[in-house]
């Protein structure tokens, strides 16, 4: 009874009766949160890229799809099999503590998109377990379950490594402190 | 340390969620992902929307041809579902596979042009049904048949009733005229697009057919 069966922006978790879903619904659904997970793991250049062979990729195999299969994580696993070499071979800079603004906490206004594009940033420079949890969870609204299943760990380790990486933000965004 | 996002954290959290996608990339990208779609041959359904003086009209088409015009009464997120279910569900909006069929539908209303010349896929009718819509063909611009006259036409006089009824599920009204097809005592019978539409497509045509 209380399973809820939608994510947070609404769209449906598990596709019902997949054969008369269209695919273009699909893309309207998740579209949005699966480029957002390829903005935070690969960046701005790389992400239309890998959005476009993750839905290319999808797209191909949908008429496949088994009923009540939970569409959004099937289609970050297609993206992160995609990504996963990039994301391995990335060399990660350490967080730049206070070199970003206040303001990207509470965005307001025309600068939100570069306050976003800070935001995510930061999310890549992650350690690739927490920048994975952080992602599926927050810029794509999985449950913790789902997390586990796209890291390859457990429910409580996914957990754990998504509060980690919040922590690990927040002391990216904490002000400087005065001596 | 505790593992639990606290107050301070909630921020950050909030702030990623609050994360946007700016939607003319998203545009752009399902465009260009329809566009390879068609050109690696996984496009099963090609669709898009026209106006036209009787709503937007949703038009279908599969490699073979258009396979549905549907209007807006019909509910056009239905008809891409039963798309879906019957045709094949690679179904994304992609305007280049009915540019042609979009532009002889607007030379139409127009008044310019009086027949169509696009390439048509009738496999959502069969047998006796597929027989009469692709007969409809042959009434001219401007010109109406009773369901009796039509049921003549193919060879089937008694099959009044099963020719409304194949009219009725005619896939592609307008480009196959089921809506010059009326009853023997001058009363208009029914219309996938409304009766007033079919009234209003009639005498549309009388008119520039003088």
């Amino acid at each position: 009874m209380g399973v809820i069966d939608t994510s947070q922006d609404g769209a449906p978790r598990r596709l019902h009766g997949v054969r008369d879903v269209p695919f273009d619904t699909v893309v309207a659904d998740h579209g949005a949160a699966v480029l957002r997970v390829c903005r935070a793991m690969l960046g701005p250049d790389e992400a239309a890229d890998a959005w476009s062979e993750t839905f290319l990729s999808a797209l191909r195999s949908y008429p496949d799809l088994e009923d009540g299969a939970n569409v959004r994580a099937w289609l970050l696993t297609i993206a992160r099999r995609r990504s996963i070499d990039q994301v391995r071979g990335r060399t990660r800079a350490p967080i730049p503590v206070g070199a970003a603004p206040d303001h990207v906490l509470a965005p307001e206004g025309p600068e939100d998109a570069l306050a976003d594009e800070q935001l995510l940033r930061a999310v890549r420079r992650l350690p690739p377990r927490q920048r994975g949890a952080v992602a599926y969870r927050y810029l794509a609204d999985l449950s913790y379950d789902e997390v586990a299943a796209l890291l390859g760990s457990t429910p409580a380790a996914a957990r754990r490594s998504a509060a980690d990486g919040i922590a690990a933000l927040r002391t990216a965004y904490r002000p400087m402190e005065a001596p | 340390m505790t593992h639990e996002p606290t107050n301070d954290d909630v921020d950050v959290v909030d702030a990623l969620r609050a994360v946007t996608t700016a939607e003319d990339d998203l545009a752009r990208l399902r465009a260009e992902l329809a566009a390879s779609a068609d050109d690696q041959g996984l496009l099963e359904v090609a669709y898009r929307t026209v106006p036209s003086p009787f709503g937007d009209l949703l038009l279908a088409a599969t490699p073979v041809g258009l396979v549905r015009v549907a209007f807006e009464v019909e509910d056009h997120d239905r008809v891409l579902a039963s798309l879906a279910g019957t045709v094949g569900p690679r179904v994304l909006r992609s305007p280049r596979r009915t540019d042609a069929v979009a532009r002889e539908l607007d030379e139409y209303f127009a008044g310019r042009r009086r027949t169509f010349d696009v390439a048509l896929d009738l496999r959502l009718v069969r047998g006796f049904r597929r027989q009469v819509v692709q007969g409809l063909a042959d009434i001219p611009y401007g010109a109406t048949r009773s369901y009796a006259q039509v049921a003549d036409g193919v060879g089937n006089p008694t099959a009044v009733r099963a020719v409304g009824s194949a009219c009725s599920h005619n896939p592609v009204p307008v480009v196959l005229p089921c809506h010059r097809v009326v009853r023997s005592d001058g009363t208009l019978g029914q219309y996938l697009g409304g009766v007033e539409v079919k009234a209003a497509l009639l005498a549309m045509e009388s008119a520039a057919a003088v």
